[in-house]
């Protein structure tokens, strides 16, 4: 068997394919967040909580009514969704012409009630969640192991990430979304509900971070802190891609991943950490962010 | 006084047991804290000592919820065995995710070392089976055993009892026994003295015995999980591999003196 | 567009230094008798939060600064501060000075990078950074980790006054933070502290006034990281602990809750958010994780329809700058 630099192949094919994975997480959640921020102006600090309320909400329907994964990945994103839009159109509205740090703050509290009532259920200690079968097992490709339901993890963020982004960048409705972003009022003054579009598109981007809190639901535990911590990693992920474009966001996202992977084959010891090595490195160079506009 | 199980006997219990199977070179996942170090020493000591090999081991933070990184780690070190010195959420994370990514099927092998018949179960047999472990207590172990599970089960929407539910529970039946004797349960220090006088034939764990350290004496169990279609009933999880006799699952009092005070 | 700015009230200088005085007069008083009514080791726990807070406050309130990553400064000082005088046997005295060191170097770099950017992304960036603390605490070797740096001795200051009698600690402790309080106090009324509020107000015209609007943002942080710091340490030393709980971001968010509830860019206010959510936390305790929830909904209600936080309710009441 071969070895690259030293490294034994199933180390660092493993590695990477661990890396794509935690990249397609960090692509689906900060693209959720660009897509919020692009015409909210709120950084969605509820958006850990939302992707962990779509776990729940999958195991939920697993253990209490017996509904499968599959849908689950219809149900939990539309009911989280449904969720999101309630608390858009009863909080987040009011914040619209005030300062966007009341926002987060707002956001954050939301996360804190969320995450404090999840606790109280559930503990901090995960419960776990059934693989289903359809996807269990794997392929020995020789040089590594490849689960099945890694793989289809990572094929089913890509197709939903460039999806998302055909939608607002090919397409009649994302044009209105991107004229609204850069001029609510001239958007409305041609006769658009700019309003109902507002609350439409927080809606999809909390379900896109339910979505993403389905597919994790089999890999990691479902707890109520799962997605606490992620959600820091994802706005580092954020600062470094700048959320002026949609593709900057799932190109940093999967990138980042990966470098997080190789960073656990060499230097394992600052794998928490390189995401954020990496932001101040951005920061020093380019502040806008790699795909950002300069403010 | 310490009841059920320590990382000594976990220890002693599972890595004597699987050097002797022949599995000797170990790589552990040790949970980043005080309890999963000593597990990693006292096994390391034991697999040594038995004339085993350890050839690495990984820091896994607490509540970590993808294994799968530290468990590639584990797979490229070539180790036989696998010891998971973790507990809990953890090591049910460690294990379902060793089966995803194959390491059972690519020829190791995972030994938990603290595993509860509770993990087990929501493992479920298809994963969990082959596992090798050290436990206390087995509710199919006896008629009294088996009396006391059923009515812990039927109190519990039918989950049965871990070793350690029952270590409570016999734990607190000896102080009660105890405070019966002296009368009141007034003069701690009394009581302590009672319970350790006292030679009981425990209804969960047989003839037990608390010694001079406080430490409770009775005999442990190695046990394997069932593969799914040995398992007849509801929780018919573990084979009885070995009885361990009470001197020998504990750490010996005279291996104690000079490290705790109690003992002279 | 409001912003923060709006909710603060306008100063005007004469009336103002009398209502303040009168009011800081009034805290003096109350926190010198207070350890006669209230248990000492609690107030000592709302001093250092106080000053935490009073702190985050110069940046939030006066340069229109959130960071969300303050926790980073308050609990590496702790670690510093603990481990100088746990393992090196420092006197109390340079283990809080060094403490209060050593986050004002860490506030120079990562203030340094944040100010590179404005609004939101400087929340995001400060966080993030202060993630980045947080796993080098965890993984470090010096900070123990998990089990943190204990039983930190209180020992003597200055050699002379014994600092394991609780009332010989709470006092000093008054003192640092009352030095601690002067200091942003004269700093927000000093032409410095104009030039911060003229960056608050509008940025580019400060740019066009000439001023390095950076040197101001970046010697701002440092002085709020410090005397965070100076907080962080002074706790150590209290309660002869360092801990991972006084870096990670949950104690980030608490002290922008105290702040934020006592009222924003208020002198008075962080004093007071840190008595109610510390006194908050005393009594629900054994609620577990339901205070959690509770100070979400706090956030939210102060969010939604209590921008000016109580002393700045009460300033608008008495038309007065507190």
């Amino acid at each position: 068997m071969f070895e690259l630099l030293g490294i034994p192949p199933q180390a660092l094919f493993g590695q990477l394919l661990i890396g794509l994975i935690n990249g397609s997480f960090y692509a689906l959640l900060s693209l959720g967040l660009a897509i919020i921020f692009g015409l909210l102006n709120i950084i969605n600090f509820t958006h850990g909580a939302q992707y962990m309320m779509g776990a729940f909400c999958a195991w939920f329907l697993l253990t209490k009514l017996g509904v499968g994964y599959w849908w689950a990945l219809i149900a939990a994103p539309i009911a989280i969704g449904i969720v999101g839009i309630a608390i858009e159109r009863t909080m987040l509205r009011w914040l619209y012409k005030v300062d966007h740090l009341y926002g987060l703050l707002l956001t954050f509290g939301l996360a804190l009630i969320i995450q404090g009532l999840f606790q109280n259920e559930f503990g901090s200690s995960g419960q776990p969640y059934q693989m289903p079968a359809s996807l269990t097992g794997g392929y020995n490709l020789g040089f590594m192991f490849l689960p099945v339901y890694r793989a289809w993890v990572i094929a089913a963020s890509l197709v939903l990430c460039f999806a998302t982004w055909f939608v607002i960048e090919r397409t009649k409705l994302g044009s209105y979304l991107r004229a609204a972003t850069e001029n609510p009022a001239l958007v409305q003054a041609f006769g658009i509900n700019v309003p109902r579009m507002i609350m439409l598109t927080y809606g999809f981007g909390v379900g896109l971070a339910a979505l993403a809190g389905v597919m994790a639901a089999p890999i990691y535990q479902v707890s109520p802190l799962m997605g606490a911590d992620l959600i820091i990693v994802v706005f580092a992920v954020v600062v470094i891609g700048g959320m002026g474009s949609i593709m900057g966001s799932i190109v940093t996202g999967f990138g980042l991943g990966v470098i997080e992977g190789l960073t656990k084959v060499f230097y394992p010891e600052a794998s928490n950490t390189v995401i954020f090595v990496i932001m101040a490195i951005v920061l020093m160079i380019k502040p806008a962010g790699l795909f950002g506009r300069a403010s | 006084m310490h009841w059920t199980y320590d990382t000594w006997a976990l220890a002693h219990g599972t890595g004597g047991a699987i050097v002797k199977q022949g599995g000797d070179t170990w790589f552990f996942l040790t949970a980043d804290y005080a309890f999963g170090h000593a597990l990693e020493r006292d096994t390391s000591d034991v697999v040594q000592a038995a004339g085993g090999k350890v050839v690495g081991a990984v820091n896994v933070p607490l509540n970590t919820s993808d294994f799968s990184s530290f468990l590639l780690q584990a797979q490229s070190s070539k180790a036989k065995i696998i010891g998971l010195a973790n507990a809990g959420g953890d090591t049910i994370n460690s294990i379902k995710q060793a089966a995803e990514f194959g390491i059972v099927q690519g020829g190791q092998k995972l030994a938990g070392l603290l595993v509860f018949i509770s993990d087990v179960h929501s493992l479920g047999l298809q994963t969990a089976q082959g596992l090798t472990i050290t436990t206390a207590f087995y509710w199919d172990l006896n008629d009294k055993t088996r009396a006391w599970s059923q009515r812990f089960a039927k109190r519990n929407n039918g989950r049965y009892p871990t070793m350690v539910q029952a270590g409570v529970y016999s734990a607190t039946f000896h102080y009660l026994e105890a405070v019966k004797q002296v009368g009141s349960a007034a003069d701690g220090l009394k009581v302590v003295g009672a319970i350790k006088a006292a030679k009981i034939d425990d209804p969960l764990f047989g003839p037990t015995e608390v010694r001079v350290d406080g430490r409770a004496v009775h005999e442990m169990y190695l046990v394997e999980v069932k593969k799914p279609d040995e398992s007849k009933a509801p929780y018919d999880y573990y084979k009885i591999l070995a009885k361990i006799k009470p001197e020998d699952a504990f750490r010996p009092l005279a291996e104690e003196k000079g490290i705790c005070p109690l003992v002279n | 567009m409001v912003s923060v700015k709006d909710t603060i009230v306008p100063q005007r200088a004469e009336t103002s230094i009398n209502a303040q005085f009168v009011a800081f007069v009034a805290m003096v008083a109350f926190f010198t008798a207070a350890p006669f009514f209230f248990y000492p080791v609690f107030l000592m726990k709302v001093l250092c939060f106080a000053l935490f807070a009073s702190a985050f406050n110069l940046l939030i309130g006066y340069v229109g600064l959130l960071s969300f990553g303050h926790a980073a400064f308050f609990g590496m000082a702790g670690y510093v501060c603990g481990y100088m005088a746990e393992t090196w046997g420092l006197p109390p005295e340079i283990a809080i000075l060094g403490g209060t060191a050593g986050s004002a170097v860490l506030g120079l770099v990562v203030g340094a990078l944040a100010i590179r950017r404005q609004g939101i992304y400087f929340a995001m960036i400060t966080l993030a950074l202060a993630q980045m603390v947080y796993f080098f605490c965890l993984q470090a070797k010096f900070t123990g980790g998990e089990d943190g740096i204990q039983a930190v001795p209180r020992g003597r200051l200055f050699g002379l006054i014994d600092l394991n009698k609780t009332l010989n600690m709470y006092y000093v402790v008054l003192v640092i933070f009352l030095a601690g309080f002067v200091l942003i106090y004269r700093t927000i009324h000093s032409p410095f502290g104009q030039v911060l509020k003229a960056i608050r107000e509008n940025e580019p015209r400060a740019i066009s006034l000439g001023y390095k609007v950076d040197h101001y943002k970046l010697i701002a942080f440092v002085l709020s990281a410090a005397l965070s710091g100076l907080a962080g340490a002074t706790k150590t030393i209290v309660f002869q602990l360092a801990s991972l709980t006084d870096v990670h971001w949950t104690m980030s968010g608490e002290v922008v809750l105290m702040t934020l509830l006592g009222g924003l860019g208020t002198v008075f206010g962080p004093t007071v958010g840190a008595f109610i959510i510390t006194k908050m936390q005393n009594d629900f305790a054994e609620l577990g994780s339901w205070v959690l929830v509770l100070q979400g909904v706090i956030f939210v209600v102060c969010v939604l329809v209590f921008r000016r936080g109580v002393v700045g309710e009460l300033a608008r009441t008495i038309k007065k700058p507190l």
